[in-house]
């Protein structure tokens, strides 16, 4: 018997060190101390690589967490990641302690239990996100339930070079007119790469008179019917867009290049602010300007989640945290570093939190949250992960 | 002790590749069993075989593999038969040999911003010639065909041959043959070409193979220059194996396979071209024809050669622009102005990751210098050489695509719970660091004169004082050589740094080739930059070094 607590003694700090309880914030704060947070994230934007180095920079300094940002070119390498830790048994102490993730990998890994958690709600800062006004608490429909925590606030708008494209467009037909008169001036990045994925969403949303189906998982019955009038419309685009549709940009940020030399006059981003950043940055000329679709355009937010062998949880939850702070919100969403959507709800601050956001220049790109007007809700992923596939099938192999 | 070495460096050289393609071929047949998989079964190479894009991935891979390969070689083996000996030979090859040390993936952003539609020749010819104020809406950079692919593996392997081909006529002698053709009539190119080339050939046939399986594996240039719609199998087999999905690891661990079997093929293909061309060039010889065409083959191929020379230096040049430019449009042929912000941005990480780079770079060739100095000290002191088969063994590691056996390094790894980190990343450069060091090495080791031995041995010294006191100090110069030329190698590793790093060891490479997917040009200026640096700064030092250490000794220089 002396034995036993001799053992259960030794082993359980151990236990505690695995699985920090994220509603004791102490404990959390104090395991978190000296641990080293590595986060795998997107590094193709050198903007949010340099958000990313000052969120280290911050955490450090107030938790001493050490923050390591691993620079993915494809964030489903960190899923894979993961997966080939929990097939090989490495359970404790994974290569990644938090990743930046998107609806559909976060489906996936969520369905897998592949994720630590519940944790978000409990995070301190919960309390300032605006639960009711944006969708923080479904991830393309797929609920949540604290197994990710929100920090920026993305919608789709359209870049548009306004020296050789004044005018906006209404509809994604609008777009395929346009593209027809002018033709190799538009294009979107290479499906299945995030952005490319989320271009086919948007056109699919835009072109059904009721793209209410797509809330729902899609099913053997309906997907054809559904995405036929899609395929009919890229079909018809295709011939018309940049180098006929026989290559495509890798990325969103890719496409700057293209219209800083004039190859393109419109593209497509998920970030409302990302463009009056690039313009700040010599990466865009000044006389781009964006826009966004009669009938709204899709957005969703940002996460982050912890996989379920993360060494580092604790260290994980704090960055979570502070990534929701007014002061990283307030930071983020200034156009000179990184013009992302906040997630907080202006309400609950403190009229001190609140004039840093109502401080903040837009930029001359960017459009008001009035202006970006209504958001459409993301379709469930069983239909991006599909039409990304027979997308590749179509336009991605040359056939 | 030093009895071991050799089979330690055999391990170490071997051993990974042996394991990785252990680690492929099990879910190739679909046996994984931390998805619930177990084989064996035949249903990953049916997923192979059911994507649409695998005719165009493979075609791709195959012909960009061996039109690289022999265009590399045609312009190598016809400058060095129209020019070696003069003066513009020498100072090609003094352009190119820097050159060697660029890393693939710098020379591949540079090359990518020469000649888009929108890169620097257009932009130079525009309006002015061209008419066009805007980029033509030319799919020249990623074409499905892989054109601007193969641009990049010729101007890179270009040099590579050509210092090969010039190692190895130490030992044909071909002054003589040549002298004695061209009194019989012949021009210096097709003298060269009869009496000489057969000779050389034998010597650079397996950096020729080398060439060939690089090409067709490689995925960084790939990813930069090569088509997406579908990209080559290497790339399709990277992407697969990072999809969420796990089934697709088996596809991808299938594809693997397939990609060994086309490497293979190729090689295959290319000995039996060999034999043709062998047989054909015997009659040509036997035709007795004193050739007609040399003088335009002679200008053509220096013209070639210079081309593949100036658009590495000129892309390196257009890295370095844009690494200071501040807005910067078409068809302005430089900048609107220039700043210092990119660098104020990416110059301090850079420089961290620098570091990074040289730490793994470091301890991967310091062992390999321990392990080839061991090898050759055995081979001298037992007196038995390197055998044909064993200089086979020496290139392996280069002839197995890397495609092929790094994914399934990387399932055995984690396998084993080795964590993830530094160490297996070292040891995977190793396998590459190791061969390249040992080839440049090799020959001046072994042409040292002896006689010093006997010399020092009569003065009193044992085998272990005449290797540290006579041997390594008199041959510093070739182990420094050895040494930049396997930090270069290290410098430029993307897969083996990527896959089995997980990740978490970022080399400059790897930080250079993920910025390319986000198109920030100041920033890959800034990373291309200091890539080339990494490999340059070493050569330089080796080249300086000796020099002012033997500033009174000279006998030691050459």
């Amino acid at each position: 018997m002396k034995h036993l607590t001799l053992i259960a003694a030794l082993v359980a700090p151990t236990f505690a060190l695995a699985n920090p309880d994220p509603s004791d914030w102490d404990a959390v704060t104090t395991q978190a101390s000296g641990q080293t947070v590595y986060w795998n994230a997107w590094g193709g934007s050198t903007t949010t690589n340099d958000f990313l180095a000052w969120v280290g920079d911050r955490v450090l300094e107030d938790y001493g967490v050490v923050l390591e940002h691993v620079k993915l070119t494809d964030t489903a390498d960190a899923v894979t990641r993961v997966l080939s830790e929990k097939q090989a048994g490495e359970d404790d102490d994974g290569a990644i302690d938090l990743i930046w993730i998107n609806g559909s990998n976060f489906a996936a890994m969520k369905d897998a239990d592949l994720l630590f958690g519940p944790y978000a709600e409990q995070l301190p800062n919960w309390a300032v996100v605006d639960v009711d006004g944006k969708t923080v608490q479904t991830d393309f429909t797929v609920p949540v339930e604290g197994y990710e925590s929100p920090w920026a606030m993305a919608q789709v708008v359209f870049v548009h070079n306004t020296a050789t494209m004044p005018e906006t467009l209404g509809s994604m037909d609008a777009l395929l007119e346009w593209a027809q008169a002018n033709p190799g001036r538009f294009s979107y990045p290479q499906p299945p790469d995030f952005l490319g994925t989320t271009f086919l969403k948007q056109a699919l949303v835009d072109i059904l008179d009721d793209p209410s189906v797509l809330q729902s998982p899609a099913t053997d019955e309906n997907y054809d019917v559904v995405t036929g009038p899609l395929w009919a419309y890229l079909d018809a685009l295709t011939p018309h867009l940049w180098r006929m549709g026989r290559a495509y940009p890798a990325t969103g940020t890719a496409m700057f290049p293209l219209i800083a030399d004039g190859e393109l006059d419109l593209s497509i981003s998920f970030s409302p602010g990302a463009a009056s950043t690039a313009i700040s940055n010599f990466e865009l000329p000044d006389t781009v300007r964006t826009f966004v679709l009669d009938k709204g355009t899709i957005g969703n937010a940002s996460f982050v989640a912890i996989p379920y062998n993360s060494g580092s949880a604790a260290g994980a939850m704090v960055v979570a945290n502070f990534l929701m702070s007014p002061e990283a919100q307030a930071r983020a969403q200034d156009p000179n570093i990184l013009g992302y959507g906040t997630v907080l709800d202006m309400d609950a601050l403190s009229a001190d939190e609140r004039a840093a956001f109502d401080a903040l220049e837009l930029g001359i790109a960017t459009l008001s949250p009035a202006e970006l007007g209504s958001v459409q809700a993301e379709p469930h992923p069983s239909w991006a992960t599909r039409i990304a596939d027979d997308w590749a099938e179509r336009y991605g192999t040359g056939q | 002790m030093l009895r071991f070495l050799p089979a330690l460096t055999l391990l170490a050289m071997l051993g990974p590749v042996i394991a990785g393609l252990w680690g492929t071929a099990l879910p190739a047949f679909g046996h994984l069993p931390a998805a619930g998989l177990t084989g064996p079964s035949l249903d990953p190479f049916r997923g192979l075989f059911g994507w649409a894009g695998l005719g165009a991935a493979v075609r791709l891979s195959v012909m960009t593999g061996l039109i690289a390969t022999s265009v590399s070689l045609a312009i190598v083996v016809f400058i060095t038969a129209g020019w070696s000996g003069t003066r513009s030979f020498r100072m090609l090859e003094r352009m190119l040999s820097p050159l060697l040390s660029v890393p693939h993936a710098a020379a591949a952003f540079g090359l990518a911003f020469l000649i888009a539609p929108s890169g620097w020749v257009a932009r130079l010819l525009s309006p002015a010639l061209t008419g066009w104020d805007r980029p033509p809406d030319l799919l020249i950079v990623q074409d499905p065909l892989g054109l601007a692919m193969i641009a990049g593996l010729v101007v890179k392997e270009v040099p590579f041959l050509l210092l090969m081909t010039i190692a190895a006529m130490g030992q044909a002698q071909p002054r003589r043959s040549l002298l004695v053709a061209q009194s019989l009539g012949y021009g210096r190119l097709t003298g060269w070409l009869k009496t000489v080339f057969p000779r050389v050939y034998t010597q650079i046939r397996l950096p020729v193979y080398v060439v060939i399986a690089y090409s067709m594996s490689i995925v960084d240039v790939a990813v930069i220059l090569g088509p997406s719609t579908p990209p080559t199998l290497s790339v399709q087999i990277v992407k697969w194996m990072s999809d969420p999905d796990l089934s697709m690891r088996l596809t991808g661990a299938a594809a693997a396979l397939l990609q060994l079997a086309l490497v293979i093929g190729a090689l295959g293909f290319w000995w039996c071209g060999e034999r043709i061309v062998a047989r054909l060039g015997d009659r040509w010889i036997m035709s007795g024809r004193r050739g007609q065409f040399d003088a335009p083959i002679r200008i053509f191929s220096l013209g070639l050669g210079s081309i593949s020379a100036v658009a590495i230096l000129f892309g390196l040049a257009g890295l370095a622009v844009w690494s200071f430019a501040a807005f910067w449009s078409f068809p302005n042929v430089l900048p609107d102005s220039f700043t210092l912000r990119t660098w104020d941005r990416h110059g301090p990480d850079a420089i961290a990751t620098l570091g990074e780079t040289f730490f793994v770079a470091g301890i991967a060739v310091l062992l390999a210098l321990v392990l080839v100095l061991g090898c050759l000290e055995a081979e001298h002191r037992s007196g038995r050489g390197l055998t044909r088969r064993g200089l086979w063994l020496l290139y392996l590691p280069l002839l197995v695509p890397q495609t092929a056996f790094l994914p399934g390094l990387q399932t055995l790894l984690l396998n084993l719970g080795a964590d993830v980190g530094r160490l297996p990343v070292i040891f995977a450069h190793l396998v590459f660091v190791l061969p390249y060091v040992f080839l440049s090495l090799g020959d001046p080791w072994r042409s040292w004169d002896v006689r010093y031995t006997t010399v020092a041995g009569a003065l009193g010294a044992r085998p272990r004082t005449v290797f540290w006191r006579v041997r390594v100090p008199m041959l510093l110069r070739p182990i420094l050589t050895a040494t930049a030329v396997g930090i270069a190698v290290s410098v430029g590793q993307y897969l083996a740094t990527l896959l089995i790093g997980g990740g978490r060891v970022s080399t400059l490479t790897t930080e250079a080739v993920a910025l390319a997917s986000g198109g920030d040009r100041r920033a890959i200026g800034v990373y291309g930059l200091m890539q080339t640096l990494a490999a340059l700064v070493p050569f330089t030092l080796a080249l300086i070094i000796p020099t002012i250490l033997w500033r009174n000794r000279r006998g030691l220089h050459d």
